[in-house]
C-alpha cells in the first residue's frame, strides 16, 4: 500500500482533508492537516483494511529558516495488515498539535518529549510536563536556535530541610491517600 | 603454667595520627554509585580478576551512610547533579571523592548543554583518573594515590 493508496482510503472516511503525499525513501507519508489530526488516526486505527493499532514514536523536526518551521511526525504500524504509515503535521512557531492520546494512549510520553525538546504545545494533554530535561529547565534544547554549549554552573539544591514531625505527616497523608484508592 | 610473668608482649608503638591514617586507608569503602560506561571498569575492578580486595576498597555500600568514598564512574548530566550532591551530603566524614574518566573529570566527549562538565563543581574531588574509560588497573592506581593522600593527612 502506498502513500496515495493511503490517502484514497482516508479520504474516504475523512471527508473534506486535504492530505498531501509527502517524500521518503521507505515507506509512506502522508501530511494531515492538524485540525483533522485526531478524526484521521481514529480513521486509521478502526478501517478494516489499515488498523493501524500501534503508534511506534512520536517526534518532531526544526526545519528553522522555513515556515512553518516545524513538523510533528508521528510513526504508526499495523500488527494485522503489516503496514507502516508516517504521519506529518506542519506547526508553526509558537502553535500547537491536538493530543492522540484518546486514539493511542500510549502517545503521552513521546508527546511530553516533543513539548520538552521542541517547546510545541500539545493540546488537550492531561500531563504536560518536561520528560527529560529537569522541571526547571529554561529552553527546548532540541530547537535549532538553541546553543550546543550553555556554560553555566550545575544547579545544586541545598540538602532537604524538613522535620520530623512534618515527615511524618507526609507519610500519613500518603498513607492515607493510597487506602483511598 | 608457674612462668606466666617470664611471657614477654609484643609491643609496637606508634603515634594516634599513625594508627589512625593507617586504619582510614586500608578500608576505604566505596558507595556504589556507578553513571556510565566507566561503572563496566569499576565493577571489573571489584571482580575477582583484578581484586580491589588487595587494598581494602572491595566492600560497595549501597548506602552512603556507610561509604568512605565516591567514585564517579561516567558523565553527570545536570539533571542528576543534585541527586549526586544529596548522596555526597548523606556521607559521614571522612570522605573522599574519585572522579573517574574523561567525562567526569571534564566532560568528555560530551561538549554540551545537557552535561556537568566536571564534578568539580558539584563535589571536592580527590584523585582524577584520567582514561575513557580508565582500565581497573587505573582506577585502582587512583585509589592507591588517594591511600597516599590520606597517609600524609594530619589529623
Amino acid at each position: 500500500m502506498n502513500s496515495a493508496a493511503v490517502i484514497e482510503t482516508l479520504g474516504r472516511i475523512v471527508p473534506g482533508a486535504s492530505f498531501e503525499i509527502g517524500t521518503s525513501i521507505d515507506f509512506p507519508t502522508i501530511y494531515v492537516p492538524p485540525d483533522r489530526l485526531v478524526e484521521t488516526c481514529t480513521a486509521l486505527r478502526d478501517t478494516a483494511d489499515l488498523r493501524f493499532d500501534f503508534l511506534v514514536e512520536v517526534t518532531a523536526v526544526d526545519y528553522l529558516p522555513r515556515d512553518p518551521r516545524y513538523e510533528v511526525v508521528y510513526h504508526l504500524v499495523s500488527t494485522s495488515n503489516r503496514l507502516r504509515l508516517r504521519l506529518k503535521v506542519r506547526v508553526p512557531d509558537g502553535g500547537a498539535v491536538p493530543t492522540v492520546m484518546s486514539v493511542w494512549p500510549a502517545a503521552g510520553w513521546p508527546e511530553r518529549e516533543v513539548w520538552d525538546m521542541f517547546g510545541i504545545s500539545i493540546d488537550g494533554h492531561p500531563d504536560l510536563r518536561r520528560l527529560l530535561m529537569p522541571e526547571d529547565w529554561e529552553g527546548h534544547p532540541l530547537r535549532k536556535d538553541y546553543p550546543v554549549q550553555i556554560r553555566q554552573p550545575p544547579k545544586i539544591y541545598e540538602p532537604l530541610q524538613i522535620s520530623e514531625e512534618e515527615f511524618r505527616t507526609n507519610l500519613e497523608r500518603d498513607r492515607m491517600a493510597r487506602l483511598e484508592h | 603454667m608457674g612462668n606466666e610473668s617470664e611471657i614477654e608482649i609484643p609491643v609496637l608503638t606508634t603515634t594516634v595520627e599513625k594508627m589512625v591514617q593507617w586504619a582510614r586507608r586500608s578500608a576505604i569503602w566505596p558507595v556504589t554509585f556507578g553513571l556510565a560506561c566507566c561503572a563496566i571498569e569499576m565493577m571489573a575492578m571489584a571482580a575477582s580478576r583484578y581484586d580491589v580486595a588487595r587494598f581494602g576498597a572491595e566492600v560497595f555500600r549501597g548506602s552512603p551512610r556507610q561509604a568512605d568514598l565516591m567514585i564517579v564512574a561516567g558523565r553527570l548530566s545536570r539533571k542528576m547533579a543534585p541527586a549526586l550532591r544529596r548522596i555526597y551530603d548523606q556521607m559521614p566524614e571522612p570522605k573522599w571523592v574519585i572522579s573517574m574518566g574523561a567525562c567526569a573529570s571534564i566532560g568528555g566527549v560530551f561538549d554540551n548543554y545537557a552535561i556537568v562538565q566536571g564534578v568539580d563543581q558539584v563535589v571536592p574531588v580527590d584523585v582524577f583518573v584520567p582514561g575513557c574509560p580508565p582500565r581497573p588497573e587505573s582506577l585502582i592506581y587512583g585509589i592507591v594515590q588517594l591511600q597516599q593522600k590520606i597517609a600524609r593527612t594530619k589529623i
